[in-house]
Parts: C-alpha cells; sequence; structure tokens
C-alpha cells in the first residue's frame, strides 16, 4: 500500500510528510514529525491528552487522520510559547503549581488556549465544562482551573 | 529487659508466644535471640518485618539499639504505593 | 499552642533548620519543560533502528496453555524476534518483601509471561518485535495458541468457596492452624488482635454491624507504560522505562533474565502518573528479551485497553465491620473480616488493610482478620495507601451510623475517640506526636462545616492515614566550577519533588533557589534509592540532601581552616559562606561556595558530597474529609458541591505540590467512591477497558477542594517532614458515603454509589422524585 504524501502547516511551518491510509494525525506529529509534545492516553478520544488545534478548531488528534490535515494549518503545545516567552497561561500554570505529573498538560494547555481565545472571561463552570474532555489524574483540577481563570485575567489586562 | 511483642500472623511460628522479655540492645540481637527461642521464626524476621521501638517503627535496619526498658513490636512490613 | 501561616496551621516546629526558600511556592525546575511539550515521557523516547514490540494476551480468563506455535509468525518478513514462556527460566519459590505485599519471584515471571495458565484475560503469552507496529500486529495474528478452557472466578466470596475453579494447585492457605490439606484460592490468613473483643462487646451499649462491597478499581494514570530497551552483544543493557522505581525494575529484569545488575542501566523518564501502579514490571523484561533476541533496541507501549486489562487495579473487597460503643460514645471493641481481592496471583494489600482500618481511634479491644485471595482477574499492584481505603470505607461508615444513632456530631464522636500521641495504634506500638486532632478541629472551624444544607444534600466526614515509609535513598550534590549546585536524586519525581529538594538544598547550602539543578539519575549515576512509593521521596531525599549538604560544609570549614591557617573554633558556616570569627575576622574575609569551587582542585579536588542513607523516622500522616454533596433523586447522579481536606504534613517544603496531593488524592478518593469500577460480565472478560465508560472524575465533576495544611512537626526529620502522598485517598470514600447517607437517608454499602444504584435504592423506596 502507498504512503499518502501530504503538505501542511504545523505551528507557522510548512510540512511535508508521508503517511499510511490508517495513521492518525497523533501518529504522524509523533513518529514523523518528531513532535512529542502531544501524548497519547487512550488512542480513542478519551483523555485529551492528544489536543491540537485544526483549522483553528480544538481536536484530539488521536481522532484526525494524517492524511486529513493536507492543506490544512495543525497548532501544537510545541508553538504556544512564543520564541523564549511563555504564553501567559504557561506561565500561569507554573506559578500556581497547575501540574504534577505534567502528562496532560499539553492537551490541557492547548484546550485552554482554545478556551479563552472564544471566551476571554469564563466562569469557574464554563473553564471546567471545557476542559472536561482533558483527564488529569494527578491534581483534581483545582488548580489548573485555577490558574485558567487567573491567567484569563492576566490576558483581558493586555 | 525489653518488652517484645510479636504482632500478627508472627505468633503462629511460635506456637501462640506473642510476648518476650529480652536482654536484646539492638535489633541484631533481637532477631538472634527471637530465632534461637523460636526457630521458625528466625526464617521470617530476616525478610518482611519491621520493628518499633518505642512507638517509632524502623524497616530494614540490624543495629538499631533497643534500650533496657524499650517497648518492641515486631509487625509486618509496610510500604505504599 | 497551633498558629496559622499562609493557610498552615504550625505547632511552630522547625527542629533548628534554616528556612529561606523551603516552604515557599517556588516554581519548579521542570516546568518549563512539561509545559512546552519539551520533557520527555517514556514513550517519548526512540532509538535508531529500534524495533515495535507488541505482545499476544490471553482472551480468556482462565485456561491451560496446552501449545504455543510462533513459527508462522517467525516467518513473516519484517519480524526479528518472537519470545514466550521458553524464553523465561522459571524462578524458584522464593518470597521476598516488596512493601507490604510479599512478592515472589515464581508469581513474577508467570505474571510477566504465563507459562502454565493463562489466568485473566489480558495475561502475556508471547511478544514479538518487528519493524513496524503493522507488521508487529499481523505477527501476533500468525501466533497460534491452543487453550483448554477452565471455568473461572473473579468475584472474592465466590473464590473462596471449596468448590471454586482452583487458580494454582499448589496454593495452600498460610496463616491458618492444623494447615490446610486441600490447596485453595486462599492465600493467607491474617490477624492483628489487641485485648478481647468479646468481652469489650459486652461493655457496649450500642453495636453496629454492618457488610460492605467494593470493585476493582485502576490507578487510572494517564500514562500508559512503556518501555525501550537495547542490549549489546555483551550483555550490556539499556533500558529507559516510566516507572516509580527504576532501580527495583534493574533488579527484577536482572532476576527475571539471569543478568548482572551491574550491566543494565535503567533511566527513569518523565513519568505520567503512578500511584503505586508503576511499581512493578511489565513491559520492561519483555522488551529485554526481545532486544536481546533480535539484537536491536525495541520500544513496547501499551494501549489504554492493555493498561486496564493487564496491569494491576486494587483489589475488590468485600469488607465486615462490628463496632460496640457507650451511649457516650465511647468505642469500647472494635470487629473486623477483610476479604480482598489479590487478582491471579496472591499479594492484595489485606495486610495494611487490617492494620489501617482502626489506626485512627484509641480503641481497647481490637479484633481484625484478613483473607488475601486469588481470582481470575489482573494481579493487584498497589494503589495509593493499598489496603486502607477500602477498610477505612467501611469502618468510617459505621463511625457515622454510631454517631447518627447515638445522636452526637460526627466529628466530635471522632475526637473522642481520636488517637493522639502516646496512644497504642491496633497494630501494636503507641503513636509518636501526630495531627488527627488537629485536622478535626480544622474541620470543625471550617465556614463549610457550619454552612446550612438543602432537601437532597448532605454532608459527611471521615479520617484516615497512612504509616508513611523512609527507606533506602541516595543523593549526590556537586558543587560546579561557578559555584551552581547540581543536585542528583534517585526516586522519580512525579509530582514537584525537584522543587521541594531544590529548596532544601538552596537552604543547606545557603545559595540561591535557582542555583540549584536537580536530576533524577539513572541506576549508573547514583547509588541505590528505593522507589518513589510509601509517600517517602521528599522526606527520605530531605534527609538524604542534608547529609550531603552536610559533608560539603564539613569539607569547606577543614578547607578554610587550612587556607587562613585557622583552628577549627575561629571559623562558622553560616548564609552560605564560611565566615571567621572573632580576630581572625580582620586578616580575611568570608568565602562563598562559589569562591571555594574557583580554586577547589588547589585546595584539594572537586567539592561534592552524597548521602546514603536508610531513613528511618517516618511520621504517620493523618487527615480528615469533610463533603458537600447533592442527589438527583431523578437520574441518581451525585454532585460534589463542596470538599475541604485538612491533613498533617508536619512541614510542607513545598506548599503548593503538598496542596496538590491532598487534592489529587481527594478526586481519585470522589473517582472510587462515585463511578469507578472493574465491570466483569460472565464471560470472565472486562466490559469497560476505557476512559469512556471506565469513568474517572473530569473537570466538571468536582468543585475547587479545600486544602487546610497542618503542620504536626515529626521529631525524627530535620525539617519536621511527614509523607503525605497517600493518606488524601484513605478518608473520601468513607465521607462521600457518609454524605450520601446524610442526603438520602440510605446507608450504601457498596461502592461505586453510581447514578443507576442510587436511583434503584431511591425507587426501591419510591422516593426517585424531587
Amino acid at each position: 500500500m502507498a504512503k499518502h504524501h501530504i503538505e501542511a502547516t504545523v505551528n507557522g511551518d510548512a510540512v511535508e510528510f508521508l503517511c499510511e491510509t490508517e495513521e492518525t494525525l497523533l501518529d504522524v506529529l509523533r513518529d514523523t514529525l518528531n513532535l512529542t509534545g502531544s501524548k497519547e492516553g487512550c488512542a480513542s478520544g478519551d483523555c485529551g491528552a492528544c489536543s491540537v488545534m485544526l483549522d483553528g478548531r480544538l481536536v484530539c488528534s488521536c481522532l484526525v487522520l494524517g492524511c486529513e490535515v493536507a492543506g490544512r494549518k495543525v497548532e501544537t503545545i510545541e508553538g504556544m510559547a512564543k520564541g523564549e516567552s511563555l504564553h501567559p497561561l504557561q506561565q500561569q500554570f507554573l506559578k500556581s503549581a497547575a501540574l504534577q505529573c505534567g502528562i496532560c498538560t499539553p492537551g490541557v494547555l492547548v484546550a485552554s488556549k482554545a478556551l479563552l481565545e472564544r471566551s476571554p472571561d469564563p466562569t469557574e463552570t464554563e473553564v471546567r465544562y471545557w476542559l472536561a474532555g482533558n483527564l488529569c489524574r494527578c491534581t483534581g483540577y483545582d488548580k489548573i482551573v485555577s490558574a485558567v481563570m487567573d491567567a484569563a485575567a492576566t490576558l483581558r489586562k493586555g | 529487659m525489653a518488652r517484645v511483642v510479636l504482632i500478627g500472623n508472627l505468633a503462629q511460628l511460635t506456637g501462640g508466644v506473642a510476648e518476650f522479655q529480652l536482654s536484646a540492645t539492638s535489633v541484631k540481637q533481637l532477631f538472634q535471640q527471637l530465632a534461637e527461642l523460636h526457630p521458625a521464626l528466625g526464617a521470617h524476621l530476616q525478610e518482611g518485618v519491621a520493628v518499633a521501638i518505642d512507638g517509632q517503627i524502623y524497616q530494614d535496619t540490624l543495629f538499631e539499639p533497643i534500650g533496657p526498658d524499650s517497648e518492641v513490636f515486631v509487625l509486618p512490613q509496610i510500604a505504599g504505593g | 499552642m497551633a498558629e496559622r501561616k499562609n493557610g498552615a496551621e504550625t505547632n511552630g516546629q522547625t527542629n533548628g533548620h534554616p528556612q529561606g526558600f523551603v516552604g515557599t511556592r517556588q516554581i519548579r525546575p521542570d516546568g518549563v519543560d512539561k509545559v512546552t511539550g519539551r520533557a520527555r515521557f517514556g514513550a517519548d523516547f526512540n532509538l535508531p533502528g529500534q524495533l515495535i514490540g507488541r505482545v499476544l494476551r490471553s482472551p480468556h480468563p482462565h485456561a491451560r496453555i496446552v501449545s504455543i506455535d510462533t513459527s508462522k509468525a517467525e516467518a513473516l518478513p519484517g519480524v526479528k524476534a518472537v519470545i514466550t514462556r521458553e524464553d523465561f527460566g522459571d524462578q524458584p519459590s522464593e518470597f521476598i518483601p516488596a512493601g507490604e505485599m510479599m512478592m515472589n519471584y515464581k508469581d513474577v515471571v508467570r505474571n510477566v509471561m504465563a507459562r502454565e495458565k493463562a489466568l485473566y484475560e489480558g495475561h502475556a503469552v508471547a511478544a514479538v518485535a518487528a519493524t513496524s507496529t503493522a507488521i508487529a500486529r499481523r505477527a501476533l495474528k500468525l501466533i497460534d495458541v491452543k487453550y483448554e478452557v477452565l471455568p473461572h472466578v473473579i468475584d472474592v466470596v465466590l473464590a473462596m468457596r471449596p468448590d471454586a475453579p482452583l487458580l494454582h494447585d499448589d496454593l495452600f492457605t498460610v496463616g491458618v492452624e492444623p494447615k490446610p490439606e486441600k490447596p485453595s484460592n486462599i492465600a493467607k490468613r491474617v490477624e492483628i488482635k489487641v485485648g478481647d473483643v468479646e468481652a469489650g462487646f459486652k461493655k457496649a451499649d450500642l453495636i453496629v454491624e454492618r457488610e460492605f462491597k467494593t470493585a476493582p478499581v485502576h490507578q487510572g494514570y494517564i500514562e500508559p507504560h512503556a518501555a525501550l530497551a537495547t542490549v549489546s552483544e555483551d550483555g550490556a543493557t539499556e533500558l529507559w522505562t516510566t516507572t516509580q522505581g527504576h532501580f527495583i525494575v534493574r533488579a527484577h529484569c536482572a532476576r527475571l533474565l539471569g543478568l548482572d545488575m551491574g550491566k543494565v542501566r535503567v533511566t527513569a523518564t518523565e513519568i505520567g502518573g503512578g500511584f503505586g501502579g508503576k511499581t512493578v514490571v511489565y513491559l520492561e523484561p519483555l522488551a529485554i528479551a526481545l532486544s536481546r533476541k533480535a539484537k536491536r533496541p525495541v520500544k513496547m507501549v501499551m494501549s489504554r485497553e492493555e493498561v486496564f486489562k493487564a496491569s494491576g487495579p486494587t483489589s475488590g473487597a468485600t469488607v465486615r465491620v462490628k463496632m460496640g460503643a457507650t451511649r457516650d460514645g465511647k468505642f469500647v471493641a472494635a470487629f473486623a473480616e477483610l476479604k480482598y481481592q489479590a487478582g491471579a496471583f496472591q499479594g492484595s494489600p489485606v495486610q495494611p488493610g487490617t492494620m489501617c482500618a482502626y489506626a485512627p481511634y484509641d480503641i481497647e479491644h481490637v479484633h481484625v482478620i484478613g483473607y488475601d485471595v486469588v481470582s481470575n482477574r489482573p494481579k493487584v499492584a498497589a494503589y495509593r495507601a493499598p489496603g486502607a481505603p477500602i477498610s477505612e470505607y467501611a469502618v468510617e461508615s459505621v463511625v457515622d451510623e454510631i454517631a447518627k444513632k447515638l445522636g452526637l456530631d460526627p466529628i466530635e464522636l471522632r475526637m473522642m475517640n481520636a488517637a493522639h500521641e502516646g496512644t497504642k495504634a491496633a497494630y501494636g506500638p503507641k503513636f509518636g506526636p501526630i495531627g488527627l486532632e488537629e485536622t478535626l478541629n480544622s474541620i470543625k472551624k471550617t465556614e463549610h462545616w457550619n454552612t446550612p444544607l438543602r432537601k437532597w444534600q448532605g454532608r459527611g466526614v471521615a479520617s484516615g492515614f497512612w504509616f508513611n515509609i523512609g527507606g533506602e535513598t541516595s543523593v549526590s550534590l556537586t558543587v560546579n566550577e561557578d559555584g551552581t549546585i547540581s543536585l542528583m536524586a534517585g526516586t522519580p519525581d512525579i509530582g514537584g519533588l525537584r522543587a521541594a529538594l531544590a529548596s532544601v538544598a538552596a537552604d543547606e547550602l545557603g545559595v540561591p533557589y535557582d542555583k540549584v539543578r536537580p536530576i533524577i539519575g539513572d541506576t549508573g549515576s547514583v547509588s541505590f534509592n528505593f522507589l518513589t512509593g510509601g509517600s517517602r521521596s521528599a522526606f527520605s531525599g530531605s534527609m538524604a540532601i542534608v547529609e550531603a549538604a552536610k559533608q560539603i560544609k564539613n569539607e569547606l570549614l577543614a578547607r578554610a581552616c587550612k587556607l587562613w591557617e585557622a583552628k577549627p573554633d575561629q571559623v562558622e558556616w553560616k548564609d552560605g559562606a564560611v565566615r571567621p570569627l572573632g580576630a581572625l575576622g580582620e586578616k580575611v574575609k568570608p568565602m562563598t561556595i562559589a569562591e571555594f569551587a574557583k580554586i577547589s582542585g588547589k585546595l584539594g579536588g572537586p567539592i561534592g558530597g552524597v548521602g546514603r542513607i536508610n531513613a528511618q523516622g517516618a511520621g504517620p500522616s493523618f487527615g480528615t474529609h469533610l463533603v458537600d454533596l447533592e442527589v438527583d433523586p431523578e437520574t441518581g447522579r451525585t454532585t460534589i458541591l463542596r470538599y475541604t481536606v485538612a491533613q498533617d504534613a508536619g512541614k510542607a517544603l513545598h506548599p503548593a505540590y503538598v496542596e496538590g496531593q491532598f487534592q489529587g488524592g481527594a478526586v481519585q478518593g470522589i473517582g472510587w467512591a462515585l463511578n469507578e469500577e472493574y465491570i466483569y460480565g460472565d464471560d470472565g472478560k472486562l466490559q469497560n477497558a476505557g476512559f469512556l465508560d471506565y469513568r474517572m472524575p473530569v473537570a466538571s465533576d468536582v468543585p475547587m477542594i479545600d486544602a487546610i495544611l497542618v503542620e504536626v512537626g515529626n521529631p525524627k526529620h530535620p525539617y519536621g517532614v511527614r509523607g503525605v502522598g497517600e493518606t488524601p485517598i484513605v478518608p473520601p470514600l468513607g465521607a462521600i458515603a457518609n454524605a450520601m447517607e446524610n442526603a438520602t437517608g440510605i446507608r450504601f454499602t457498596e461502592l461505586p454509589m453510581s447514578p443507576p444504584k442510587v436511583l434503584k435504592a431511591l425507587q426501591e423506596q419510591g422516593r426517585n422524585k424531587p
């Protein structure tokens, strides 16, 4: 079976890669493009550890096929910081100790960024429901939610 | 003489005797003395037990001192997850 | 007298140690890598030329393995190695302590790769290494295994019956007299006894007896098991694995595969959760065996389904509790009988379950019996305070019922019977200073406790503890030529350890926090470390750092004396420098660590210190949890409204990560109490081997978890530290069950209290309407 030749944009860079039909975007990111920041927790779209943005929409990359991203824009955790400056969400997570083992953190950050881009002043309930697709087993979500709310406030101040 | 108490199933290896008065001054001596009294217990003491001396639990340590009036418990080892 | 400081109630003890960064909320040194995706977890490691390994697993819960034919798989192009039971030498039966669960390598080798029998659905039967995942999967399908399917048993009570399907024909119950003549599934009977419970019950005005049932639950770490092994032709082995204990992994692999430990170098990758479930080996021996055969690196990662089916959830259990109290609320007698699933091989945490059950209370007569029972489900692995949540769920439920029947406040009732310094624990020794009463008082003073509730809302409280351990620990501190400090620890960092250790090193040496760079060394770089578990890593690691720092300080004091031609009483270490005292101060200036480092060669050589200890003196950490919840009578769904944790940390080296332990453990307990369970079909197969139907709490299921840091210093630790990681999962089950009773009037004696069960109970009373 011949592989597919795909051209796409990942974190602002033009990329091209070959992938099998059944390879997911997560497989491609991790194994072909060496972007291992997105994690596989379940491969069935239930844990959110593989969260990325596809054309500005939050998706589980384990539920997207590699060939589906032809000509499209993918943003992963690796693209969140700008040069040496961490995104305010990343900074706040560090300040608030909103991570323990850190495996869910890339997915949570990508999802949180997506939330704040569409809803800059979310309530606690909004944050919790938006992040319901990101499983965390270590933190109990408390410091994650506080960090997102605090980062939202920082971003609103401009 | 230190008062030594076996906790849990350990007394099964001594025919039911769970309390001892022993002159041991260290965990090492304690194990030696217990093994001399009850050989079946001896093998067991090398592995899998913790020793509480006057309320403080020690695990895997032969040289911990035991005082003349100490209260010593030999209990199952604990770790965690 | 307790004082409040930054949300922490302290007893003022610092055990005489410096405190600058300790107790503050520094940014963790490994944090930037974790928020940028740079940090490398188990599955993020790759080696050039690596093969992909996959495991063939038994579809049957119980079957004799008659034959395994791997010839077709071996012939498939791209397949470079196939292994089965033939590739693992048998291990003699020998019990080795592995914490509270004695381990037998005869069982370990069989769990890693089935031999005579497949003992659970998911049991590894063979493994292949191939040039791609697709080829590896195809190769598995070509392995021909002939099974003789046997009847299976999973439930612990059923497995104890004399006519139950027998898993091991050489398993004779230990701990019963006379010794049984016939084998059974009951591996062990354990017992603790204090006083005379029958006499005690005669003095009781009230006796409450209940039976409880819990289901197996999984630790639920988001990161599946992963291992990457490469074996050279001379047997030198390198292994990267996500583990809580890389030295333990090395020991197991060396034993199972006949390797010298010195030739096996194990690196602990960043770990995406463990909670006890990553303290044993699954993939590692397989990856090494495959790599040894294929002469190429082999990478293996479990799928989520494999994690559920083939790693070690904790016991499901049946627990009977009987407690007697006077009408004033004094507990006079306490009995319990615990029956815990061990899974396919013996070794459930029933022993600590028996020891923990009544530990929070001062009771004159206690008798607890426990049974360790094998059955056809995966072998149990440790799960955060192993055994304790189950037994304390049962006990705390009965304590609550006693409070209700006697018309006593549940916190007052616990206070009246609370263990404190000098109380003789049911498992033997007297407690040193402990913080149970302080946690109960903290809860009583909260606004949470005093908030009124509405209909269908309920409030519950429960206490619990874990013993905590110390253990063998090695750290090294190196002073670099520019005065920065490299700290190498050897216990994997599962949730902020490096931040705590860096704070301690910085304070001990008097240097800024960001001048200390902590890493977790591999097994070749640092001396033996017992695993991260037992709530020991911050407790023991900090103790070892104090030792290592002492060596450095003593060395620098000696060098100053030589350099300044001074006597020891003319110099002192203070605030990161050696300082001249008295008249000497007019001749020489203080010298900092950095200044010594610049000329270390001239003064004798590189500067460093090691701490190699078997840390003793761990103190138990008690906690009390308070929960408000609301039940929807039309659906049976429970919403947690409010949750407060008060727990004794002794001394919080890094308060935010200590709070994190409280909050994380509480939410695991919420999941265990309300939704999580292994659901087996009549065919013995797991029906919910995925995150959709193995329902762990998500962000919208829980509120903020208020964390109250109590600090009753541990006199045996230089900073007063107590381990905190495990205690938080012990009280939630009881607290939530008690809140459910308060909300519905129904005492739920089966966990989880999931919506269908709650709804059914309400329907039976005709109350399933608002």
